[in-house]
């Protein structure tokens, strides 16, 4: 298979940020239907093998694709955008502000529905996210804001896995 | 497999090229084992048309072993020597199974600090006790087919580690039985029932066993099974609810259980109540202590009130895999229950407390798993008639490497669909660092101390550079079959390590084939004899896997691949015909390689077909 095309390409679906999860699932199993080892169970073993590298390709590109924030950060790769989130932190004063109240609400958080509230918080914001990020990717072509929400997102991520942990903690 | 289905309608598969395949369920109380037979899964019975084979095995004297029931009769008499839920002990450290005393067995410590058993047949490892269960299964199989057994699927709880795949691997060996896949028991519940009752949709798969818990998530979908998320408890089970009502009776009745057979013999009242309060409300535990007999009523309220910490666990486990399957619990279609545990009516309440659903109870909790491992079985034999079932599966633990600080870096999150490659860049933490000792480790916590280690391994010769120069990547890759190979590369001169993992958690080496000489009497003229009859099974089913592929895709070969395919075919033919064995390894190797180009176009064309009427435009 032709290991150089990329995800979109592989899944036969157009490059931009609003798609369906439910297309995106469909798509794998196609695929996985067609090329997945155990298909070739009966086969040779080049057959096996051409099978194990394409059925790898097709997972990799498919846990880029369902996650919102892996194919927003991948299209700003692709557009020349690439994120860089190690050497650029800079953040709008407003954004961080926004943090810091979070995190003072998850400091403070001692029960589950206090915690499910930051929760429900958290994910209206990333609601909001991917919003935006439909707009400068699909609609204005902006890669560079993209990038630049694409930052602020893996702060909302990275919060939203602490809340996670918190819950998780809370049952032991 | 695929391409094996445009046969002739109505044409019956080659004789020479059937595999019979079963699918296993060793259970930590019972196992069975199973068989696709004229399409339809069954499992397979004993003489006396008992599915159920009790998990336990009695070592006596004379260096004969009892299984099942009749090494069960003397779980109370002889406690040491008839060793029950074995499974528990699977993979497991001494230190990981002391019970404070608790325990019937004279555990002793083994290689690497592995539990072994004392008893009155020598010391015994978990792995021999489960292969002896194994053996007796196998037997069964080939009794009914009245044939040799090509291979088999064996379940194990989806939160099984590495150490305790490897030693159920290690076991399957010891009992000569070739293990096609190590499949999760909540996906083999699954797979069951979503053939029978071809079920679409979202699925949660509640598992409680005698010694484990799982919760699967799985979406169904034309015979595609697709974990989503799973997680569990290896070490939470019925058992740990048979052992704390015979405390709590004990207490009430102001007894101490200080033999090894008084306590089992507490535990198996424990457990006689505890099934009967399933369907009574009032239940007796009776039992003899000390030659003296004891009895007690039970309230179903009682059991309750004990057990409920126990199913508060498996609740705590359930949100997590919910959570980590990031959908919400309104979008389940249905709660499939499985394991013996889940007849007891707090379960079923907890479960569908939880969901806000009725759990399905249309299916036999203790047989669905057996019968799913035998659908899988068959389809990965390649045999006609598995239909187009294909399981996608997950890992259930993360994979990771230690770095500085005894620091646990994540490669593999759990989860992440396989097979799977990822690779990540490391660097070196001194100037002129000329090695780097790899070490994989398994598990969710952040230090290594707290996680399973799995192998390690060391990249020599690096360039010696300043601190933080070189890149070293490292590539993690998981096959279908959940097995791990590790690569290390220095990106700058090319140096690299490579090990695929096979934890020493099960059996050394050594002792498998200690043991394999000396109980099993595999007479080694059989094992020649029976490689040769693989290799020309192999050689007839290459052939007739090109000749098919050929029929359906001959197209994409140019003149010249179909000539060399002809001649590596015609020499495998010739090398076939005799009785050479190595002859035919190296003919079947030929021809596989003369169709290496071939099979890429052939995956392209796969491709291009499963996108054939998808076009972008209609999104």
């Amino acid at each position: 298979m032709n290991l150089a095309i990329d995800d979109f390409e592989l899944f036969g679906l157009p490059r931009r940020f609003a798609l369906a999860r439910t297309e995106i699932d469909a798509r794998r199993r196609a695929l996985q239907a067609e090329v997945h080892p155990d298909r070739f169970a009966a086969s040779d073993a080049a057959a096996r093998r051409a099978a194990m590298q394409s059925a790898v390709r097709v997972n990799e590109a498919y846990e880029r694709l369902k996650d919102p924030l892996k194919r927003a950060a991948y299209l700003c790769e692709i557009g020349g955008a690439p994120i860089g989130a190690e050497d650029n932190t800079a953040m709008p004063v407003d954004f961080l502000d926004r943090q810091m109240a979070w995190r003072e609400a998850l400091e403070e958080a001692s029960s589950r529905s206090e915690l499910e509230a930051i929760e429900q918080d958290v994910a209206r914001e990333r609601r909001a996210a991917h919003d935006r990020l439909a707009l400068s990717l699909d609609s204005s072509n902006d890669v560079a804001e993209a990038a630049r929400q694409v930052r602020a997102l893996m702060f909302v991520e990275r919060f939203a896995a602490d809340i996670g942990d918190r819950l998780v903690a809370l049952e032991r | 497999m695929a391409l094996l289905q445009i046969s002739e309608p109505g044409a019956s598969p080659d004789p020479h090229t059937r595999r019979h395949t079963v699918g296993i369920d060793l259970g930590t109380t019972h196992s069975l084992v199973a068989a696709v037979r004229n399409g339809v899964a069954e499992c397979l019975p004993d003489r006396d048309g008992h599915v159920l084979l009790p998990s336990a095995v009695r070592y006596l004297a004379d260096g004969t072993t009892r299984i099942g029931s009749a090494a069960l009769d003397a779980s109370v008499s002889d406690p040491h020597n008839t060793i029950v839920s074995v499974k528990r002990l699977m993979g497991r450290g001494l230190a990981d199974v002391a019970q404070g005393g608790r325990s019937a067995y004279d555990f002793v410590e083994g290689p690497g600090g592995m539990v072994r058993l004392r008893t009155a047949a020598g010391v015994k490892s978990p792995v021999e006790v489960s292969a002896e269960i194994l053996a007796t299964l196998r037997q069964r199989a080939e009794d009914t087919f009245d044939d040799e057994l090509y291979g088999a699927v064996i379940t194990v709880p989806a939160y099984f580690d590495d150490a305790q795949r490897q030693a159920t691997k290690d076991a399957a060996e010891l009992a000569g039985i070739k293990v096609l896949r190590l499949i999760s028991e909540p996906t083999a519940a699954s797979i069951a029932y979503g053939l029978d009752n071809a079920s679409e949709g979202l699925y949660a798969v509640y598992d409680l066993g005698g010694g484990t818990f799982d919760l699967s998530i799985l979406r169904m979908t034309q015979g595609v099974f697709e974990v989503v998320a799973t997680g569990g408890d290896s070490a939470l089970g019925g058992d740990d609810i048979d052992a704390a009502l015979a405390e709590w009776a004990l207490a009430r009745l102001g007894v101490g259980a200080t033999s090894a057979g008084d306590r089992r013999a507490a535990v198996i009242a424990a457990r006689a109540a505890k099934e009967a309060l399933s369907t009574t409300a009032q239940a007796e535990f009776a039992c003899v202590i000390a030659g003296a007999p004891l009895s007690l009523a039970v309230a179903r309220s009682d059991l309750e009130a004990i057990a409920q910490p126990f199913v508060d666990r498996t609740i705590a486990v359930t949100r997590q895999v919910v959570r980590d399957a990031k959908v919400a619990k309104t979008e389940v279609d249905g709660i499939v229950l499985v394991g013996g545990s889940t007849r007891m009516p707090l379960v079923r309440a907890a479960a569908q407390d939880f969901f806000g659903r009725e759990p399905l109870v249309n299916l036999d909790p203790d047989q669905v798993v057996a019968l799913g491992a035998a659908r899988q079985a068959e389809a990965l034999a390649g045999n006609h008639g598995a239909g187009g079932l294909l399981l996608l599966d997950v890992i259930p633990l993360s994979l990771g490497l230690e770095t500085m600080g005894g620091l646990v870096e994540r490669i593999v999150e759990r989860n992440s669909p396989i097979p799977t490659a990822r690779a990540q860049d490391f660097t070196t933490f001194q100037d002129g660092q000329t090695a780097m000792a790899i070490h994989v480790v398994q598990g969710e916590r952040e230090l290594v101390a707290d996680c399973r280690s799995l192998a390690r391994f060391e990249l020599r010769g690096l360039p010696p550079l300043v601190a933080g120069a070189a890149r070293i990547r490292v590539t993690f890759t998981v096959d279908a079959d959940g097995l791990l190979s590790v690569a290390a590369r220095e990106e700058t001169t090319g140096v690299q390590a490579s090990v695929t993992v096979k934890p020493s958690y099960g059996l050394s080496d050594d002792e498998v084939a200690r043991i394999l000489g000396e109980s099993f009497g595999h007479a080694e003229q059989d094992m020649a004899a029976r490689a040769l009859r693989e290799a020309q099974v192999d050689a007839d089913r290459l052939l007739a896997a090109i000749a098919s592929a050929r029929r359906v895709d001959g197209d994409l070969l140019s003149a010249t691949e179909r000539e060399s395919i002809d001649l590596a075919s015609e020499r495998l033919r010739q090398a076939r015909a005799g009785i050479d064995r190595v002859a035919i390894d190296s003919a079947l190797k030929a021809l596989s390689e003369a169709t290496e180009a071939f099979a890429a176009e052939r995956m392209n064309r796969g491709i291009r077909r499963a996108l054939a009427g998808r076009r972008i435009e209609e999104i």
